[in-house]
């Protein structure tokens, strides 16, 4: 049961600092942190990667998406240590040598943002979902951002965003490929 | 250049002042040429700083040995504080300090002497503050806080805090007038009127839930005070700080970068604030408070419930007379909002009393809330009209129109500019109002019905002095803007580097906006829709004079008389030659051209505002209450529109955040405990992407030439608005039941529907 505690005691306070070994942004990172510490609260506290955002800690608007192993999870309702031996995917680690990610830039040109703080959050759910999907419709846009909200209510401009970057897919380099065999279905139980 | 005063009338959020101004030199005039980069769509300058994570805002703030401060909160809706006994939480691991009411210094706030209150007023009003190594350690050590309390009676509820027997919160009682205005006889008026309705609507309290919730970082470097926050106004942070701490401003910063909404409620210091400051200048170690998104919902401010009776007269085929009375919740706010604001001006009502009150309860205070009372005061006021319009048997467009008011009916002056009837031709058009029917009409399915609304907007949004801003146009022919405003999400970096761009002669991409910053030029709170209105025009003012300091110099070195010269896509143009900036002041090293602008007052003896309407097409399922968004259209007149791409962004913003506030948003609170049950995102509602429907977005877009050097008013509330009483209205047409209480849920639609079949 990967996606589980080892040992959940249940008790406020673990049995101390373990060591934890996974890679974020594709370089290979070494932590001591307690096995109750969220992978959010790693990725702010330990790794300094700040663009991931807390907004409520406890899974309810997915201002703290990231990618595990290609795929979009909360990362405030994962325990850091449930990611030893995987890949992690913040915000900070999309685009290359300058360059935006066709997700980052689609934002920018539809205005998908205001305040900007769940941007990182819904950048990487749509991410998530061009990896997971070839051939995303409007609904399944729609549904990989349902679970990220934004006060501000950027909300048509974000899934135009969306629906621009499926669109430029074609002709932009794209990171890595997800995983295949990962369906639609469970990028929306993920996220519902 | 001289100084001189001038005598002005300053508007925040709808309360007017008279106000000393200090100007300098002369106001440009309008453009009267097209403008290509104003006007112009253009996508945000720091957009890749939002999309990529590097934008920092305060939650983000990370310094060395960064300590962290965390309340502990009243668990009772009113108690006296009798003992606090911090021992134990003192030899906690990482704790490095506590204050509570009889150990934390003097440090004024909002009225009060103290910010740890003998009688905490609210479930979640500050108890005690604990400063520890971790967020972690310091929860831990709140809980070893022992306080003893003697519980007192509370009320929390807006009607039972009106009630006879209520437990009496204040010397003078609960309730207390906080706003009136009347103009003939609306009472007479009313008796001898042939058709008369008589309402009375309730709005719930909506909570702010920006996603940034509140907090502070505070450094104290022995001598000087610099405060990273999460705010709307860095200048009011820093005069709150002056007033608390009596720090100098020489020796106080305060930087608010990017921040993550605010919506009003980030105005001004926090408790947070002060007590980091206090845990800062105690320990010399940064100290960072930041709230959880629990206590963002309960110490953070809400738009308050409201009460609300219309009394409305139809006589000869007009309003006769008019009386609007409200009762505000404002928790344990001293300031209240008005919420028949709106009445007293949008219609051209002869005979009219409105009467606003504010009520004190055992809840948290109210702050401002993106058009605050407006938006609650427009849904009564807006419903009523319909109703008396269905009763008279006159379209409710039409009605609005008859009763277009040319004169502000309190300050009794004409408006620089009002488009009012065009915003209804447009809007009208798009909807297809032709085609409403009085009634509704079938819906798609055999238990839906069909219908058509619009309600009409007022708010202000002229803004004002003070405020400045400098030009530095460096060598390279590049331009850096200074103010200290802040974007809070609206995109004030982006208009601001058009505006400076345009009258510069200089490209967008050559201009970097620094704002955020007490070390910058003065620059007012981001709040009452009034940035764009009030920094812009000291913008484009310091463009101009580093404009003509750069032509002066030109001049000189080109041998070319200076009227002969102009600015061009960052060349220097003379008859024949085209230079770039950069070539010309190669040969000046590090001289720098510093313009610099000051926000002139408004015009005296006019009225300055914005207005617009809205129209909705919806579907009611009259078997379960829900309601299905068809269309909305929204059209707006704000004068010139300096970035069609934001500025539709703003609307659209403010559409779904009132949908929020019509259909889903209501904070819901245990009357006999005193405690918020959905403090959090999962119980309380606030609208996802799903809830979205098409919004179709106008604008009159002619620029108010009276208003300002710019002819732009502000955005930022005017869309939030009309839009719950233009929901209520079309649902009341499609069903003939009128909903009177937000959230329209579907259990009061079907309470709505049930009442009409009675």
């Amino acid at each position: 049961m990967p996606d589980r505690p080892s040992s959940p005691t249940g008790a406020f306070a673990g049995p101390g600092p373990a060591d934890l070994a996974l890679e974020v942004n594709g370089r290979p990172v070494q932590l001591r942190v307690a096995p109750h510490r969220t992978l959010l609260d790693a990725l702010r506290d330990e790794l300094g990667l700040t663009g991931t955002k807390k907004v409520c800690d406890e899974g309810t608007c997915g201002a703290c998406t990231v990618l595990v192993d290609g795929r979009a999870i909360y990362s405030c309702m994962t325990l850091a240590h449930t990611c030893a031996g995987r890949q992690v995917e913040t915000i900070e680690g999309l685009g290359r040598d300058g360059t935006l990610h066709p997700v980052q830039q689609a934002f920018i040109d539809h205005d998908a943002y205001q305040c900007g703080f769940c941007t990182p959050g819904q950048v990487m759910s749509l991410v998530g979902l061009l990896r997971a999907n070839d051939a995303p419709t409007a609904e399944d846009v729609t549904a990989a951002v349902t679970g990220n909200l934004c006060r501000c209510g950027a909300y048509p401009n974000i899934v135009a965003a969306g629906m621009s970057a499926v669109a430029r897919r074609g002709s932009a380099p794209t990171s890595r490929p997800g995983p295949s065999e990962r369906s639609r279905r469970s990028q929306r139980s993920e996220k519902g | 250049m001289p100084s001189r005063i001038v005598r002005t009338t300053v508007e925040i959020e709808g309360r007017m002042s008279d106000e000393l101004a200090l100007v300098e030199g002369k106001d440009l005039k309008g453009w009267t040429r097209d403008t290509t980069i104003v006007g112009a769509r253009t996508p945000r300058i720091d957009g890749a700083q939002r999309v990529t994570g590097r934008a920092r805002y305060t939650q983000d703030v990370v310094l060395p040995g960064m300590l962290h401060a965390r309340f502990l909160r009243s668990p009772h809706a009113r108690a006296r504080v009798d003992r606090v006994d911090a021992s134990r939480a003192l030899t906690a691991p990482g704790v490095r300090g506590v204050l509570h009411r009889f150990n934390a210094p003097k440090a004024a706030f909002r009225g009060e002497e103290t910010i740890f209150r003998a009688e905490v007023r609210f479930i979640g009003d500050e108890v005690a503050a604990v400063c520890a190594d971790t967020a972690e350690a310091a929860d831990a050590a709140l809980r070893l806080i022992e306080v003893e309390y003697e519980v007192l009676p509370h009320v929390v509820d807006l009607e039972d805090a009106i009630a006879d027997g209520a437990p009496r919160l204040e010397e003078k009682g609960n309730v207390s007038v906080s706003g009136s205005h009347s103009r003939g006889d609306a009472k007479r008026a009313i008796e001898q009127a042939a058709i008369v309705v008589d309402a009375t609507y309730r709005t719930s309290t909506q909570l702010h839930n920006s996603l940034e919730t509140h907090g502070a970082v505070a450094h104290w470097d022995g001598e000087h005070l610099t405060v990273w926050e999460s705010t709307q106004h860095v200048f009011g942070v820093r005069q709150g700080l002056q007033a608390a701490l009596g720090i100098p401003y020489s020796r106080l910063r305060v930087i608010c970068d990017y921040m993550g909404g605010g919506f009003g409620s980030k105005g001004g210091i926090g408790k947070y604030t002060i007590v980091a400051a206090l845990f800062a200048r105690q320990t010399g170690s940064p100290v960072r408070c930041v709230f959880t998104r629990e206590e963002e919902n309960l110490a953070a401010g809400n738009r308050s419930a409201t009460l609300q009776r219309v009394r409305v007269g139809w006589k000869r085929g007009r309003i006769s007379g008019l009386e609007h009375t409200s009762w505000s919740n404002s928790g344990q706010g001293r300031w209240v909002a008005d919420p028949t604001g709106p009445t007293n001006t949008l219609y051209d009502i002869r005979d009219l009393t409105t009467k606003s009150y504010r009520v004190v309860t055992n809840a948290g205070a109210l702050s401002a809330f993106r058009a605050p009372g407006y938006v609650e005061g427009t849904f009564a006021l807006e419903a009523a009209l319909d109703e008396l319009a269905d009763k008279a048997g006159v379209d409710p467009l039409a009605l609005r129109r008859t009763h277009h008011a040319r004169v502000d009916g309190v300050m009794r002056t004409r408006y620089t500019q009002k488009r009012l009837l065009e915003c209804y031709d447009i809007g009208a058009e798009a909807i297809g109002w032709s085609k409403r029917k009085a009634g509704g009409t079938r819906g798609s399915t055999p238990h839906r019905r069909r219908g058509i609304g619009m309600a009409s907007q007022i708010w202000f949004g002229g803004g004002g002095p003070p405020a400045y801003a400098t030009v530095h146009l460096n060598p390279d022919g590049t331009a850096v803007v200074r103010s200290g405003t802040q974007d809070i999400g609206t995109g004030t970096r982006t208009i601001l580097a058009q505006i400076c761009a345009e009258e510069l002669g200089i490209r967008v991409a050559d201009v970097r906006v620094d704002i955020g910053d007490t070390d910058a030029p003065y620059g007012p709170i981001s709040a009452g829709s009034l940035t764009a209105a009030s920094v812009g025009p000291a913008v484009r003012l310091a463009a101009a004079d580093a404009r003509e300091q750069l032509l002066g110099a030109a001049s000189g070195l080109m041998e070319v008389r200076k009227t002969e010269l102009r600015v061009e896509g960052g060349k220097i143009v003379s008859k024949g030659a085209r230079k770039p900036i950069k070539e010309i002041f190669d040969e000046l090293a590090n001289y720098t051209v510093i313009g610099k602008g000051s926000r002139f007052p408004n015009p005296a003896k006019v009225s300055l505002n914005t207005f617009g309407a809205h129209f909705v097409a919806l579907e009611v399922d009259t078997g379960t209450g829900e309601v299905f968004i068809e269309k909305i259209v929204a059209v707006h007149d704000i004068g010139r529109i300096v970035n069609p791409m934001t500025a539709a962004s703003q609307v659209e913003g403010g559409i779904i955040q009132a949908l929020g506030f019509a259909l889903t948003e209501e904070r819901v609170l245990d009357r006999r405990s005193g405690r918020v049950l959905n403090a959090d995102l999962e119980e309380y509602k606030v609208p996802t992407v799903r809830d979205v429907p098409p919004i179709v977005v106008r604008f009159t877009d002619v620029p108010d030439t009276r208003a300002n050097n710019l002819g732009v008013k502000g955005l930022g509330e005017p869309p939030i608005i009309p839009t719950a009483a233009a929901i209520a209205n079309a649902i009341s047409n499609a069903t003939g039941a009128r909903p009177r209480t937000t959230p329209m849920t579907p259990r009061r639609v079907l309470a709505a529907l049930a009442e009409r079949e009675r």
